[in-house]
């Protein structure tokens, strides 16, 4: 079935993706999807691929149209234009979604059910045979063992939301999606969420999560999709987007040849008596050397040399400014 | 499969209504109902007027109003509290999110809103079941009166909650949860009023004022099927020997004639057409 539809001959909608050919499916694949809201274009134009068994973030600011993005993905939400591929079958067919697990950004469940029976309810929802055992280690996994037998209602929003990621897990997902997963968690429980999601790539479950604590996502993710007014502004593996080291020095007694060796380097940001080179993506090993010791044969008093590694908020802000600068 | 879906979501609705606030607040107020038409029902037989208490004609005359009367308050009830849980189940699932995670699993939403339709079903016809024998039994052991198709006028009462229910289902799919029971149960107390108008147009051998009762029993079937369910509540016989006058003036809690067999197909249409609709709505709903 999954070939059936990855390899039909001619078909448009598969031709601009190389990867959908191959085998297996990709764990989600979309091409082109749009909607509009009344006369608010909330996303435009998008298209990305999550290979199988791949940790993607999905990146951007408020209202950039990511949770819209995930919901069209999920059936959730009608796309005015676009094509959706999940786990290879259309989304349109609700089987496509049998091997797929989702924590809303809005998460909640039905308050007059305990853990235990909401986890059973989604699993009878999902066609597929979970153990009673391994249904209480899903809760166990994110802390909530001790109060499988009480209602929902009385629960507070960091644990409705643990057992969000419980209902997200327990069904066996082949791909996982995650709507701001720890936005309601205590540090603790942000601390377990990353361990849940090294342990889903440990297993080569494929996710998609969207966070605007960009530390998590720098952490687990292999790659980054960074929205922007409903577009993809940006999106590579987090090597690709954070390609650039930088070095950083402060110096005393810099003359003009000294600021030429150092532009010779990389491109160069001076503010005060600190100076910042950034580096080539793989700079050999005798860059850094050498250059100091140009700058001491050139009679700079070199203070301090620290190495730093561009962060993905860096490239986040300068990304969204860009984009920002170009619309107006 | 599907199948199978739907039967677990009924089940989860029916589960829903048994631990929620409703189920509690319906079996206080039937409860009250029930007590109230039981002292009734025992002072009925010692009324006296005229120096005379009523004949046993008489008196299956009165028990069949009486009856009718307390039924009403019951469908009533069961008219309110599926339509009150008909609203909340689907749009309040969808104000609260907790359609979200449900509707991401590999279910098709038609398959959903059938569950939660079978599952309300049940609910109200459960419900009109066991409060309407238990109004049987009070009759029963009061005046001695036992009314002549029970089973039918119990059926006939469970598909009018049914259709009103449906209804609450339609209307959630596209107004608030709260509103959606507000306008249901407005249009059922609606029809029910242009019922009794086309009553009194009846009696008065007014076309157009009974030509109201039919459109309306025609748009909504709630009361057509109210009407039908109190024909087989009450005693045919006593009302042809003492209720001309009664059902000249086309008096509310009497009725003329049994349901034609072209109305109850045209209500079973009427369901599946706004049920038809409602997954239309659903489908095309943003979450
Ligand atoms: N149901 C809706 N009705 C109208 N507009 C909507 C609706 N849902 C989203 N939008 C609009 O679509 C745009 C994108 O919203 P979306 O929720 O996808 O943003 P987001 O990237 O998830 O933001 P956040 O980081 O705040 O969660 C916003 O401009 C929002 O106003
Ligand atoms: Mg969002």
């Amino acid at each position: 079935m999954t070939r059936d539809t990855a390899a039909r001959p001619g078909a448009p909608l598969l031709d601009a993706d190389v990867q959908a050919l191959a085998s297996p499916a990709p764990a989600v694949w979309c091409s082109g999807l749009r909607k509009q809201y009344r006369r608010r274009t909330a996303v435009d134009g998008v298209s990305f691929t999550v290979g199988r068994g791949e940790i993607v973030g999905l990146l951007g600011p408020n209202g950039a149209g990511k949770t819209t993005v995930i919901k069209i993905l999920l059936g959730l939400v009608r796309p005015d234009a676009g094509d959706v591929l999940l786990l290879g079958r259309p989304a349109r067919d609700p089987r496509s979604r049998v091997r797929v697990g989702y924590l809303p950004e809005l998460f909640r469940y039905q308050p007059w059910l305990t853990p235990a029976e909401v986890l059973a309810l989604h699993v009878r929802l999902a066609g597929v045979e979970v153990p009673v055992g391994e249904r209480r280690e899903c809760l166990a996994a994110v802390g909530l063992a001790d109060r499988a037998g009480d209602r929902v209602g009385g629960f507070s929003k960091g644990m409705q939301q643990r057992l969000g990621l419980a209902v997200a897990l327990v069904a066996r997902p082949e791909f996982v999606v995650l709507d701001e997963p720890t936005s309601a968690l205590d540090p603790i429980g942000r601390a377990d969420v990353r361990d849940l999601l090294l342990a889903l790539r440990e297993r080569e479950v494929a996710v998609l999560l969207n966070s605007h604590l960009i530390g998590e996502v720098e952490r687990v993710c292999d790659r980054v999709v960074i929205l922007d007014k409903g577009r993809v502004a940006a999106s590579g593996t987090l090597a690709e987007l954070l390609g650039g080291r930088e070095l950083r020095l402060r110096l005393g007694e810099v003359n003009a040849e000294a600021e030429a060796r150092l532009a010779a380097a990389g491109p160069l940001t001076r503010s005060g008596d600190l100076f910042t080179v950034a580096l080539p993506a793989a700079p050999d090993s005798t860059t850094v050397p050498d250059l100091v010791a140009g700058l001491v044969g050139l009679g700079v008093r070199v203070h301090a040399v620290e190495p730093g590694r561009i962060s993905l908020e860096e490239r986040l802000l300068d990304i969204l400014r860009a984009e920002g600068g170009d619309r107006r | 499969m599907t199948a199978r879906i739907v039967l677990v979501v009924a089940a989860l609705t029916l589960q829903e209504a048994a631990r929620r606030k409703v189920l509690r607040a319906l079996a206080v107020l039937t409860l009250a109902l029930l007590a109230l038409s039981a002292w009734g029902f025992a002072n009925l037989i010692s009324i006296e007027f005229e120096g005379g208490t009523f004949t046993t004609g008489e008196l299956r005359l009165v028990a069949s109003q009486v009856l009718n009367l307390v039924m009403f308050g019951l469908s009533l009830i069961a008219a309110l509290g599926t339509a009150f849980l008909a609203g909340p189940t689907l749009a309040g699932e969808i104000e609260s999110g907790i359609a979200l995670s449900v509707m991401a699993r590999p279910i098709r939403r038609s398959t959903v809103l059938l569950g939660k339709w079978l599952g309300l079903v049940v609910f109200g016809g459960g419900f009109v079941t066991v409060a309407g024998l238990a109004q049987f039994v009070i009759v029963w052991s009061t005046v001695d009166y036992w009314p002549p198709r029970p089973v039918i006028g119990l059926a006939l009462l469970a598909a009018q909650t049914a259709v009103l229910l449906t209804l609450g289902l339609l209307l959630s799919t596209a107004v608030s949860p709260m509103a959606s029971g507000v306008v249901a149960v407005g249009l059922f107390g609606a029809t029910w009023i242009a019922g009794v108008v086309g009553g009194v147009g009846h009696g008065l051998g007014n076309e157009s004022l009974a030509q109201v009762g039919t459109v309306s029993q025609v748009l909504l079937p709630t009361d057509g099927l109210w009407r039908g369910a109190m024909h087989a509540f009450q005693d045919s016989s006593a009302l042809a020997e003492f209720g001309g006058p009664a059902m000249q003036g086309g008096f509310p809690f009497l009725s003329r004639a049994p349901l034609t067999a072209a109305y109850l197909t045209w209500t079973g249409f009427w369901i599946a057409l706004v049920l038809g609709l409602a997954a239309l709505a659903f489908r095309r709903r943003d979450l």
